[in-house]
């Protein structure tokens, strides 16, 4: 019996799709609207599955308090109404940070969530807007 | 393979106490679970089947029969109920949502004889659910 736990967070951001190395032109061409120079924002939802043994006195794979204060301390007081390109420094150029498409976002956030001890980390699914979602399971897994 | 869900709501009080520990430490591990008068929940549940298509009805499974066994399963023993006190499958554990998913899980794989049952997901809010997969997964 595998038993996965699910729990919705959200957090609000801003960013702006560019690659430093191309012109204006060629990252207008490519990311369109998203590449505007003043940035613009998302509110993002975060849903975090972990996976584990019931333990037997609480009949939980996680406590939850433990969880929402790993997601708070590590995901959301970083993410959480903040310029992506500018605060993050996976995302910052000047360190030779990623562009912060949700795909790289949803990258970052397994990677800071992974170290969680209480249960196993399977997947994070990032929506961007209710239409778009984007989900990330490590690349050890086999599908999401 | 084609997997069908079905959905249905269910509300039900419950809480979390472990008798083995101090009353410190119930209030510390499950906080306000831990009330002894109870809270409630708008359980929302979806239950998938796998299966291949029948070739004379083009379907997974009869819904209609679906859905009573849904009502004689579920609805009948966990709707408007104390989950501590009043339904014998989950007595000796906590009423978590874990465990309430399990013993779904166990209620419905052996009656669903039409495709397989693949998944049950339970939530228990919109922002906390629990997927749970059998042995066969």
């Amino acid at each position: 019996m595998r038993i996965e736990l699910t729990r919705r967070y959200s957090f609000a951001a801003s960013h702006r799709l560019a690659q430093p190395q191309l012109s204006e032109e060629d990252n207008r061409r490519l990311y369109g609207k998203c590449a505007n120079p003043y940035g613009h924002g998302h509110n993002y939802v975060l849903e975090v599955t972990v996976t584990g043994p019931l333990d037997p006195a609480t009949g939980m794979v996680a406590n939850l308090a433990d969880l929402d204060r790993f997601v708070h301390r590590e995901v959301l007081a970083a993410l959480d109404h903040v310029y992506l390109n500018e605060q993050v420094e996976a995302f910052h150029p000047a360190c030779g940070g990623q562009v912060p498409t949700t795909e790289n976002l949803c990258i970052e956030i397994f990677r800071r969530l992974e170290p969680f001890l209480s249960a196993r980390l399977c997947r994070v699914r990032l929506e961007e807007t209710g239409r778009n979602s984007f989900e990330y399971a490590g690349e050890s897994s086999r599908r999401p | 393979m084609i997997y069908l869900t079905r959905k249905m709501e269910f509300s039900a009080a419950h809480f979390y106490y472990n008798p083995e520990w101090s009353e410190e430490q119930n209030q510390r591990v499950f906080g306000k679970c831990a009330n002894r008068h109870g809270h409630g929940h708008n359980y929302i549940l979806e239950v998938t089947v796998a299966g291949t298509p029948d070739p004379q009805t083009g379907m997974v499974l009869d819904l209609a029969e679906l859905k009573q066994l849904l009502e004689r399963e579920i609805t009948d023993r966990f709707d408007h109920r104390h989950l501590n006190f009043e339904v014998p499958e989950l007595a000796g554990c906590q009423p978590t949502t874990e465990n309430l998913a399990v013993t779904i899980w166990r209620l419905l794989a052996p009656k669903i004889r039409q495709g397989r049952l693949h998944r049950v997901r339970l939530y228990e809010s919109p922002d906390l659910f629990v997927d749970c997969y059998g042995d066969t997964q």
